[in-house]
């Protein structure tokens, strides 16, 4: 008979719930996992890594296209979709392998099924309708992630009314593609799909693309996908999807009132995400449940003593990393670990994967003045910063908001060639709390990108060098 | 191992708070959801309960202590096979069982309770020991004068970092850029029997945040005044007329304040602003504050969201349980914070009119008096009508007078005409 006590289990694998039960078990605690489809959750599976899989094939395809301006021939130039999707699951693969023997090594035990909350510090494991194990623990995580929001008329079929799922595995490039909503996920499909010649039309409620990037740049991102031949629709909502045939008709209705049907072969719903709150034994417990999300402290304490809850199944940013750093944070504060402190939310950084690449820490200027912060604001492109040249990728800028007062990073927002490798020198900063003085001190090293998270500081501070 | 209870966060922008009451006393047995104190933020007074058993081993804060920064250990429980001995390594109750908050033991001194008293014996200054603190949290030491010797930082490895010198400033710590001699003040004696003529009421959170949002309003907020009358005759009747259809609901005349406002809101969003000194910024939705008074002088603003949007009723409803809260200091942050306009109601103590002071960053607020009989003349005859006065406050960077005006006309037609207000 297996062991069924445990010090803390957790219920889903995403980045939230593994990196909880490996801490755990790093602080002595005796862990458990239950998972009912894929170690590694979305993330690994079905959203961030698979997507830059695809991503990275766009991007190769992208520069092989443009070979003759590097000097180079490249005849003939082509695609085959079912390797592009095939060398993407076999990534996501790889890395399911890999969770998996990191919670081995941890000693973490995993449970295959489907977890509920039984009561009493008690978890119920079923499989497939039949009782797989009952579990109990006095910490019980709930990490059960989010699915994709879908809307009354706006219902996916996965046949040509496509989630991240289906867009994901493509059976043929589709000539033309509607994306429904402008955030993270709807912007990278938009650009993998117009990158391999699908004619792209993104539809965005707000009245920008990005909508939670700070203004400027994404004016600057949608001036780089109208360009690139993206169509975009702000202010604007799809009243419905119809499947017809092999192909979709979408409903089109702007905010001044005009109407307008598209026909496409597929459409993508990208509208946010709903947390997985059912069925996994809510109901009758202290846990708060708020439009779809479940309702946590700093620590992630649920209103149900020994029950916490997690990553995106409790509400925006819906990223990894925050879920991973939720877990990290959740865990050590119940095992009692000395100066524990919430997780800052004005430090995770966003990071989107489109071309350009577009990253982002803290405050947006709009919500900084908003606040009522006096600010300082730099800026530098691309086109000053000799590396950016020599890569052949002039498009882009960094800039960078401080506090006028205390020389403060309050936020740092950039757009362009690998900014999502960059903006982490920034959450470096942030996190240490250093002021444009350390940054303007620190020695960059030439020919970087970097260079210009250098000289966005000076510039705040009317001292940019190259520009 | 004894398990310790830290000061929590009730928000997540919440630094520290004010230990306001101990519901259990050492010794006593708990087990977990029982209620163990009660914290004191500067707006609202939330409950801690505990989410172990066992028993209470030691306090270690005394009641009424303020700026207890969020995390630190509050109280210790030992578990059931655990005995007084653990406790060993937690040190002993400051001011255990009298509970004197240390602030009342010396009048007039206050950061008994700041990190700095916090600090162990001799910080580092006087060994001429490097102190580490974070490059923003020196430059704001700096600007605000503190001497980073004297606190206690709660970063890693003990480094002083931004929060602990917002602590430090909220606390009122300015201590001069001296030497660690700075606790000797607190012993001098104003021990000498000051027979004043006056009872010295210790501030509590609310009271010091209300002087200050409103001594910087009054100082930086260029205020003008308008007043208009409106007939109240009609609307009166629709109320008597609306309340003795249901017991539903039960409908005041702040309610159809609230959503007249709400309405002329909407229709002049230049009031429904606020001024953020290189922009302003024109609201898109109309949140309603509404002040209630609490006990012991207290004040607080509840929101109700999106009151253009909310029937009668619906206000009606959303005002008692915020009202009902308010006074009972069990509103949550999201009930309070995020109004665009206030609205202030006196009617119900017999005041005419009165001007109020407005509640920044909003740009306006509406002063309500009562609704009484007076001699009103129409076409050269007198009548006699029922009047209330309203008079707006409004911040003159953010609009005129002109827009005031045409903002209170539309309030006034929907209060004297009140069927319009259902349209």
């Amino acid at each position: 008979m297996a062991d069924t006590a445990f010090d803390v289990i957790v219920i889903g694998t995403g980045p939230g719930g593994y990196v909880a039960a490996i801490r755990a078990a790093q602080l002595g605690l005796k862990a458990a996992v239950v998972e009912r489809e894929h170690f590694g959750g979305i993330c690994l599976n079905w959203g961030c890594i698979p997507t830059k899989a695809l991503l990275r094939s766009a991007e190769v395809y992208h520069s092989m296209q443009n070979a003759a301006a590097f000097g180079l021939s490249a005849d003939n130039v082509g695609f085959d979709l079912d390797k592009v999707v095939k060398r993407s699951r076999q990534v996501a693969k790889q890395l399911n392998g890999g969770v998996k023997g990191l919670l081995r090594k941890n000693k973490v035990t995993a449970f295959d099924g489907t977890g509920r909350l039984a009561g009493g510090g008690g978890v119920s494991v079923t499989k497939d309708g039949k009782g797989v194990a009952e579990l109990t623990a006095p910490h019980i995580i709930l990490a059960t992630g989010a699915r994709a929001r879908t809307a009354p008329g706006l219902e996916p079929d996965g046949k040509v009314i496509w989630t991240y799922r289906e867009a994901m595995v493509p059976d043929r490039m589709p000539d033309s593609l509607l994306v429904v909503g402008s955030g993270a996920i709807g912007i990278e499909f938009a650009s993998f799909y117009r990158t391999f010649g699908a004619e792209v039309t993104v539809v965005e409620m707000l009245d920008r693309v990005l909508p939670v990037e700070d203004a400027e740049i994404s004016a600057f991102a949608r001036k780089s996908f109208e360009a690139q031949g993206i169509r975009i629709l702000t202010s604007a909502g799809v009243e419905g999807l119809v499947a017809d045939g092999d192909g979709v008709k979408a409903t089109v209705r702007r905010d001044d009132g005009e109407v307008e049907t598209l026909a496409v072969d597929r459409a993508i719903l990208a509208i946010g995400i709903a947390g997985n709150v059912e069925d996994i034994g809510l109901e009758g417990t202290g846990v708060v449940v708020d439009r779809g999300h479940v309702v946590i402290d700093a620590f992630c304490r649920t209103g149900e003593p020994g029950v916490y809850a997690l990553g995106d199944l409790c509400g925006p940013p819906w990223l990894a990393h925050k879920a991973s750093h939720e877990g990290v944070v959740c865990v050590e504060k119940l095992a009692g670990v000395a100066d524990v402190h919430p997780l800052d939310w004005s430090n995770i950084p966003g990071c989107t994967y489109c071309r350009p690449q577009v990253a982002s820490i803290g405050m947006t200027e709009e919500a900084a003045t908003a606040a009522g912060r006096k600010i300082k604001v730099g800026r530098f492109p691309f086109i000053g910063n000799g590396k950016a040249i020599a890569l052949g990728e002039p498009e882009g800028m960094v800039k960078t908001i401080f506090d006028a007062d205390t020389g403060e990073l309050i936020g740092a927002h950039m757009i362009g060639a690998e900014v999502t490798e960059l903006i982490q020198g920034y959450g470096i900063a942030k996190t240490l709390e250093t002021t444009e003085k350390e940054l303007m001190h620190t020695v960059f090293a030439h020919p970087t990108l970097s260079e210009m998270m250098h000289e966005s500081v000076l510039d705040a501070y009317g001292r940019a060098i190259h520009f | 191992m004894p398990i310790t209870v830290t000061m929590p966060a009730l928000s997540p922008t919440m630094t520290e708070g004010t230990l306001a009451r101990w519901l259990v006393k050492e010794g006593d047995t708990i087990s977990a959801g029982d209620v163990i104190a009660e914290i004191e933020t500067d707006k609202a007074t939330m409950e801690v309960e505990t989410i172990d058993d066992g028993r209470i081993g030691r306090l270690l804060i005394a009641e009424g202590t303020e700026n207890v920064p969020v995390n630190e250990v509050i109280a210790v429980i030992l578990e059931e096979d655990e005995d007084e001995a653990a406790l060993a390594s937690f040190a002993a109750a400051p001011t255990n069982g009298g509970a004197v908050p240390a602030a009342a033991a010396a009048p007039a001194v206050a950061p008994a309770a700041a990190p700095v008293a916090a600090a162990p014996a001799a910080p580092a200054a006087a060994t001429g020991d490097r102190v580490f603190a974070s490059p923003l949290a020196r430059r704001m030491a700096e600007q605000a004068n503190l001497d980073l010797a004297a606190l206690q930082g709660s970063g890693p490895n003990g480094r002083i970092v931004k929060r602990d010198i917002e602590a430090a400033l909220s606390a009122g710590v300015a201590v001069p850029t001296a030497a660690p001699a700075a606790r000797a003040p607190a012993a001098p004696t104003p021990a000498e029997p000051v027979t004043a003529d006056y009872e010295e009421i210790p501030l509590n959170a609310m009271r010091k945040t209300i002087a200050r949002r409103l001594t910087e309003s009054k100082q930086t907020v260029p205020h003008f005044y308008l007043s208009i009358d409106c007939t109240l005759d009609r609307l009166l009747d629709l109320r008597k007329d609306l309340n003795s259809r249901s017991d539903a609901y039960k409908i005041s005349v702040n309610d159809f304040v609230i959503r007249a406002a709400a309405l002329a809101l909407k229709r002049h969003p230049d009031i429904n602003s606020q001024w953020a000194e290189t922009a302003l910024l024109r609201h898109r939705r109309v949140h309603v504050a509404v002040a209630v008074a609490l006990p012991n002088a207290g004040l607080i603003t509840p929101v109700v969201r999106d009151a253009d949007r909310k029937g009668l009723a619906e206000i009606a409803g959303e005002m008692k349980d915020l009202a009902g809260r308010a006074r009972d200091g069990k509103l949550m942050p999201e009930d309070y914070q995020g109004g665009t306009f206030s609205i202030s109601n006196l009617g119900m103590f017999g005041i005419d009119e009165f001007v109020a002071v407005i509640n920044p960053p909003q740009a306006a607020i509406l002063a309500v008096g009562t609704g009484k009989q007076r001699p009103v003349v129409t076409d050269g005859a007198v009548a006699v009508a029922t009047v209330m006065t309203a008079t707006l406050s409004a911040d003159h960077r953010v609009f005129g007078g002109a827009e005031g005006a045409e903002f209170l006309d539309t309030f006034r037609q929907l209060i004297e005409d009140p069927l319009t207000m259902l349209l």
